[in-house]
């Protein structure tokens, strides 16, 4: 019982929290200016009538020189025009600024964006999991062998050199000197296909190199403290062989801590790296964030933040909760 | 059980003297302090030593280098964009390493183009005139980025400028101005037409790619405009210089013929410059900026931009950035770990509550914010102040722990049952025994201070070239986008520094780690 307490607290926290960034975010965007200068080819007219459709501004009336006067409507009620949107219709506004979208729905815009960044993402994953705790796992049962220091001096260049040079090497080397790999992500739709897949690769190469050595560390760590523990040399005295002890006893031991962060890893899945989607130019959200920013399209921007908060606050809840269920000896939230 | 006394015979037995009392002695080795031991075990660690070595010499790079180039991030010559790589020392002798020269694959108008520009010059823009023809008829030879740029279009300049010109080529013996091209003469092609590059006589003046004509022995044909003596054309300027041969002109067919230099146009003369003198001649007679002949040393981005001053200008930046905010955000972090931490209970959960929920603001999103309200004149400040607002957190976070670890122990008591305040516990007693980890993390978060800096620059979210100087992250942009003009090295300067300083700031980090943990000595790991 305590555990469902503990979770809810922890749920009641995170949307406490979110609420909080999300409510800050939108005050302070709708404290700057509204952007109402239209584009060329645009009525003013129309973007005006757009911002008080959307409750926005109230009182729109021509005044001298054709210039638009209107009157702000409070933030607060801007909000809640806003949240209701959001809720009963799912509409978080269209794109207003930005050329490519132009008044296209932002929810549909960034549906269509999620594939490249999950794909790419899950790839990492599923790459980078299995190999990381397999080097973390050989380094730890051949401890201080060549093969451990081999293993180790991957390690801490792979985590000292920052990813930025890593996917920018990987880039110059695989897809530029050698031609294995095209320069940047294919456009093609179809994400499953071979072409797609291998024009992802180099992206999904340089981001799974830092969770590779992520996972090498924390596994060697974890399995050669376990292993060194008495009940190890139990299984042993009471006629299990090595292998047996090891993948029953102390692998299952050590992964009480590693399990956790897989797991917050895939929910962070949706969160991306902007960086290597910059450098390889995939079409995904990281792209949609920076062009929100770049082209301050208030809407775009305040529904990327909170995606953004909200995968992270649940990628630490996930990992926190995941704890008390996979280890026995932690009770969290018990007295 | 010690039997043996008793079978002493009495008489060995001697009275003590007064002298022979054993007290217990002083300690004859000096005192380790706890700061003492610390730099002792640091020492030992050989990673962090190195580690330390390379921050001084970066930091070191970083003040002094900008006051060794003439150049700044601001500066940029799209003329010379890509130049490679350029130190005298290395030109000038016959190593094939950081001369200015890049290795170039072309086909073989490409290459009469470049000899004929070497031969009119004098320059080596093929090195040592060598070059390899593969199967395909292509080209292969060493390219001088330097001389290879020739002369551009034809320039436009003043009668000031060209007296003045001429002014410097007599006094210091070097030839900025060649003989022009009769407008007749030319290729038809527009693009062609004002191309200064082209002073030979062409295979076909119509054709969109122009390729020379060669006489019998194989040689280019000049096609500069020609007079004979006292017989000029109103359109040729007067001109009183160096000759590309003689003084007084050539002789050909019994006749003294002169070179034309320049040709009348609305607005000035029309000269043939060539680039490397010309740009020597602007830098050294007009604008004076301590700027003499081209010479990149880690050669130039693709819009010009000299990479040497833009790393040491952004290093610079990097630096005094990380300094300032991790100074600010420790005092901060401290103030507000320590009252959380060593008070405890309501107040702790207040302040705790409030960290968490600000710590989970992304900081991309605190400086989006901030770049929206301040505009974009002022992203050093956005910089500043977004990371100031966010970098506190974490060491908040190590300072109550240091806290919580320390505040029950006994020393503290009995400092309470002597009297002493909160404050003087807090920082008296308390602080310094949490120092190490506190400064511990203080070094790691400066290489993550700078890295974030760096991508931001890289994702063009923060761009710091407006307030005249640049960083590492926009360097390393600039290098990608380099990449498919095969000009590595663009990258490579940036990268190299990057590596090198979170490498060595994770060295030294973990080893300060080590050794401000007395528990650690001793073990491997």
């Amino acid at each position: 019982m305590y555990m469902f307490k503990y979770v809810m607290k922890r749920l009641g926290l995170m949307l406490f929290t979110f609420s909080i960034i999300f409510t800050m975010c939108f005050v302070l965007i709708k404290l700057l200016p509204i952007p109402t200068n239209a584009l060329p080819g645009q009525d003013p007219e129309i973007v005006m009538k757009t911002l008080e459709g959307r409750g926005w501004i109230t009182n729109i009336r021509e005044g001298k020189n054709g210039v638009w006067e209107y009157d702000r409507v409070p933030i607060f009620l801007q909000y809640g025009n806003y949240l209701k949107r959001i809720v009963t219709k799912g509409d978080f506004g269209i794109a207003t600024t930005y050329g490519e979208y132009l008044n296209m729905n932002l929810w549909e815009v960034f549906v269509d964006h999620l594939p490249p960044t999950i794909l790419i993402n899950i790839y990492s994953t599923l790459i980078g999991v299995p190999i990381g705790l397999g080097l973390g796992i050989l380094a730890a049962l051949k401890k201080n062998k060549w093969q451990d220091q081999l293993i180790n001096i991957f390690i801490i260049l792979i985590i000292s050199v920052p990813s930025i040079v890593l996917a920018l090497m990987i880039q110059f080397v695989f897809c530029f000197k050698l031609g294995w790999f095209p320069l940047t992500m294919s456009t093609s739709n179809d994400y499953l296909s071979w072409e797609v897949f291998h024009s992802t690769l180099p992206a999904v190469f340089a981001l799974c190199l830092g969770s590779i050595a992520g996972y090498a560390r924390g596994t060697r760590a974890e399995l050669s403290e376990v292993l060194t523990g008495e009940f190890m040399l139990l299984a042993r005295t009471k006629g299990l062989t090595k292998s047996q002890a090891i993948f029953r006893h102390a692998l299952r031991n050590s992964m009480v801590v590693i399990f956790p962060s897989i797991l917050g890893e895939f929910v962070g899945v949706l969160y991306g790296s902007l960086i290597i989607e910059k450098m390889f130019a995939i079409n995904g959200v990281g792209g949609l964030y920076l062009n929100s920013i770049t082209f301050q399209d208030y809407d775009f921007f305040m529904l990327l933040s909170g995606f953004y908060t909200l995968i992270s606050l649940t990628a630490g809840i996930v990992t926190d909760i995941s704890y008390s269920f996979i280890d026995p000896r932690i009770r969290m939230g018990a007295k | 059980m010690d039997n043996n006394i008793n079978n002493i015979p009495v008489e060995k037995f001697q009275f003590a003297k007064r002298n022979d009392l054993y007290h217990d002695k002083k300690l004859e080795t000096k005192a380790v302090s706890y700061f003492q031991g610390a730099f002792r075990r640091f020492c030992k660690n050989k990673g962090s030593v190195v580690g330390g070595i390379v921050i001084a010499f970066l930091v070191l790079f970083a003040i002094i280098a900008p006051f060794f180039t003439p150049f700044t991030p601001a500066y940029y010559d799209m003329v010379y964009a890509y130049a490679t790589p350029r130190n005298n020392l290395f030109a000038n002798s016959n190593i094939d390493f950081w001369d200015g020269y890049r290795q170039k694959e072309t086909n073989y108008t490409t290459f009469l183009k470049d000899s004929a520009l070497a031969a009119e010059t004098g320059r080596e823009i093929i090195k040592n005139g060598e070059y390899i023809v593969g199967e395909e008829g292509n080209y292969t030879y060493r390219y001088d980025t330097y001389g290879g740029v020739g002369f551009g279009k034809y320039k436009t300049i003043s009668q000031e400028e060209f007296d003045d010109i001429q002014r410097y080529q007599n006094e210091t013996g070097r030839q900025v101005l060649y003989p022009v091209v009769k407008l007749k003469d030319r290729p038809t092609k527009e693009k062609n037409k004002y191309d200064a590059n082209i002073y030979y006589v062409t295979q076909d003046p119509k054709a969109s790619v122009i390729v020379p004509k060669l006489d019998k022995e194989g040689q280019i044909i000049p096609n500069y405009w020609k007079y004979e003596a006292g017989d000029a054309s109103s359109l040729i300027p007067e001109y009183n210089s160096l000759r590309i041969e003689g003084e007084n002109g050539i002789t050909e067919d019994g006749k003294q013929y002169f070179y034309a230099y320049g040709r009348k146009v609305d607005g000035g003369i029309e000269v043939r410059a060539e680039y490397y003198e010309y740009y020597t001649y602007q830098h050294q007679e007009v604008l004076k900026d301590g700027i003499g002949e081209p010479c990149f040393w880690f050669g130039t981005t693709q819009t010009g931009k000299d990479i040497f001053a833009c790393l040491a200008y952004g290093a610079r930046f990097s630096f005094v950035f990380a300094t300032i905010v991790t100074s600010v955000n420790f005092v901060l972090g401290v103030i507000w770990g320590s009252i959380s931490g060593y008070f405890g209970g309501k107040t702790d959960l207040g302040m705790e509550r409030f960290r968490e929920i600000w710590g989970s603001i992304p900081s991309m999103i605190v400086i989006t914010l901030l770049k929206y309200h301040m505009g974009s004149a002022s992203q050093v400040l956005v910089l500043f102040i977004a990371f100031f607002a966010t970098g506190w957190v974490s060491m908040a976070g190590t300072t109550r722990m240091q806290f919580y670890r320390f505040k029950n122990q006994e020393y503290v008591l009995a400092a309470r049952t002597l009297g002493a305040r909160d404050r003087r516990i807090m920082f008296k007693h308390i602080f310094p025994n949490g120092l190490g980890t506190i400064v511990t993390g203080m070094a790691l978060a400066i290489p993550a201070m700078i890295y974030s800096e760096t991508s931001l620059s890289y994702l063009g979210i923060i761009n710091l070239e407006a307030g005249n100087t640049t960083s590492v992250g926009t360097l390393i942009s600039a290098g990608q986008q380099s990449i498919v003009a095969n000009a590595g090295y663009v990258a490579l300067f940036p990268c190299v520094f990057l590596v090198l300083l979170m490498l060595s700031f994770n060295l030294f980090g973990n080893g300060l780690r080590d050794a401000f943990n007395p528990s650690l000595r001793g073990t491997e790991d």
